[in-house]
């Protein structure tokens, strides 16, 4: 599993989309945190730990695009072919892929989410801008642990659907569109949205961050489980994902 | 040594390979012979795994390739020399490889010089040459010096230096002792390079001979002779030292005129319903064993422009240097 994770390293790193990927989610990431923090302030908009985090959203797709091509580009060029002629055991490869993906976004999660974090304090040096609660902590922390989930997603639906621009139309416009979408539904819009896997990882990250998100995800629904079962959702989803992709790949021709 | 039970492949409701079977032993070049769409292609990705075969197994050494740890130090393939990420280096391409079966790194230098790539080594792989690309494939399929080697038609893009160059190779590397297994749609291309034939169409097994065998039974001149009495004429062709066979309920000899046998006929009072002439080259004895089997026949004569084989066009598109598949695209569309 070391020697498979090194050669998804290798692999990842020996090509310039993750690079792109990684400066640009970093960028929006801070970027639109020190933006907000800056222009806040006001009754209606006021400066709060969730203010400088607040380009995570928007960083997390960029991020999906990355897992996604991970794998999607092995089956663009064939290399997934040479992949598993190296390493027959098709299982670990996903594995490895995985694991690797998902470190290296949870990593810059944890980066970015400081990194905003800092920035906005020295935008707003006055501002109360301290982790005092728990809640808090959780907005600035909790980024890389979502990051490295979304990733996770992210590979395992490149690999169902193998090519790039279906896999990523379909991731975007489901995050960006479909899950906040979907609450219009008249009658079961709630029920459904309440249980979508992005808007529990958002219920993680927002809970008790009242002053940009409220109580209730900022949706006013009512969320069947607190942070940590929102959490502990959004990661079986994640794993479903997995186990279908892994299943899928095991039986069909490279 | 390669060996196929029954190999079947289906595609939905195409049967792309059917219940083939064959051995490919170690120390010499087996050419895998087929017109476009035999099933070349998806056999050798059966024997690497990435292809389930519907029916039957193949083995390497007795193991199912995914039962093979580190396979890349037993079997080393060049499926399509395209493989390749466009935009990773040459030698970041063999490193990963390189790695993930526990070869020492330094190896990706050394098989970088074999075929000639150290200079281009930090080069992006997609600004490669098809020539290139084969170069850096053949590296892959040497880097972990293995035992089995598999090539899917090596040649193509390739200049002709290049081809005298693989060949040459890929005899060198049988004659240490290895299995060697490429394959090809040129018989003349295979009848320099290989010892052995596996001859295929539709996925079927048509050969599985020397090349000598299959050459001499495909080209020489040869008489057909049917008639009465035929046991006779075949004492007298057999004492004149020639080695008649039966065909079908006529009678093949081999290098004699029709001339010859008509008067021996007479001369032994039998009677002939048939004598006839019958002589090939190369590539039409081949088209005359593949020809039932091809999956992609050519309808022409009526357009002004004749179809050809489309990847045979693509093909002799992409490499114009190539006198092989030149001449191959000229009688394609002379034969339309």
């Amino acid at each position: 599993m070391v020697t498979l994770l090194a050669v998804e390293r290798i692999k990842l790193f020996s090509t310039r989309s993750p690079w792109w990927c990684i400066g640009l989610a970093a960028t929006i990431a801070i970027g639109f945190g020190a933006l907000f923090t800056a222009l806040s302030g006001s009754e209606e908009f006021p400066v709060s730990v969730g203010v400088t985090q607040i380009g995570y959203g928007f960083a997390a797709n960029v991020l999906l695009v990355l897992a996604v091509l991970a794998i999607t580009t092995e089956y663009r060029f064939n290399t997934i072919k040479v992949t598993f002629s190296a390493v027959p055991n098709r299982t670990s490869v996903l594995l490895a892929k995985t694991t690797l993906v998902a470190v290296v976004c949870g990593v810059l999660g944890e980066i970015t989410a400081f990194a905003s974090y800092g920035v906005g304090r020295l935008v707003k040096p006055n501002a109360d801008l301290a982790l005092n609660t728990a809640h808090e902590w959780r907005y600035v922390a909790g980024i890389g642990l979502v990051y490295a989930i979304s990733a996770i997603i992210g590979i395992s639906i490149g690999a169902l659907i193998r090519q790039t621009a279906g896999a990523i139309s379909l991731l975007l416009v489901y995050t960006l569109l479909v899950e906040g979408l979907i609450g219009l539904v008249p009658k079961v819009g709630d029920d459904i949205q309440k249980l979508l896997p992005f808007v529990n990882a958002n219920h993680f990250l927002t809970v008790g961050n009242g002053a940009t998100a409220g109580e209730n995800n900022g949706t006013g629904l009512q969320m069947h489980w607190g942070p940590w079962g929102a959490l502990a959702y959004f990661v079986a989803v994640a794993a479903v994902l997995l186990v279908a992709a892994i299943a899928v790949v095991e039986r069909r021709d490279a | 040594m390669i060996e196929a039970r029954s190999l079947t492949k289906r595609y939905g409701s195409t049967l792309a390979v059917d219940n083939l079977s064959f051995t490919v032993e170690a120390g010499r070049v087996t050419g895998f012979l087929g017109p476009n769409g035999a099933g070349k292609s998806t056999t050798m990705r059966m024997i690497l795994g990435l292809d389930r075969p519907t029916g039957g197994d193949v083995r390497i050494d007795g193991k199912l390739y995914r039962e093979l740890k580190n396979p890349l130090r037993m079997v080393g393939a060049l499926l399509d020399a395209k493989w390749v990420h466009p935009n990773r280096s040459a030698r970041a391409h063999l490193k990963w490889l390189a790695v993930s079966n526990g070869i020492p790194v330094q190896r990706v230098d050394q098989v970088l010089d074999v075929v000639g790539l150290s200079s281009v080594a930090t080069k992006r792989a997609g600004a490669f040459s098809l020539g290139m690309s084969q170069r850096l494939g053949i590296a892959a399929a040497l880097l972990g010096d293995p035992q089995v080697l598999l090539f899917d038609e090596p040649v193509n893009g390739l200049d002709p230096e290049g081809i005298v160059w693989i060949r040459k190779f890929m005899q060198s590397l049988a004659a240490e002792g290895r299995t060697v297994l490429v394959s090809s749609h040129l018989l003349s291309e295979m009848s320099l390079t290989a010892s052995h034939l596996i001859v295929i169409g539709r996925g079927r097994l048509i050969s599985e001979c020397t090349t000598q065998e299959f050459v001499e039974q495909a080209s020489e001149a040869s008489v057909r002779v049917r008639g009465r009495g035929l046991e006779v004429l075949h004492k007298v062709l057999a004492d004149a030292g020639h080695t008649p066979r039966e065909d079908s309920g006529a009678m093949i000899v081999s290098g004699v005129t029709t001339d010859e046998v008509g008067e021996l006929a007479a001369a032994n009072g039998v009677i002939l319903h048939e004598l006839t002439a019958q002589r090939g080259s190369l590539e039409e004895a081949f088209m005359q064993l593949t020809g039932e089997t091809v999956e992609y026949h050519a309808h022409g004569g009526t357009g002004a422009i004749a179809p050809i084989d489309p990847a045979l066009a693509a093909a002799a598109a992409a490499n114009p240097d190539d006198p092989n598949l030149q001449a191959a695209v000229r009688s394609a569309t002379a034969r339309g």
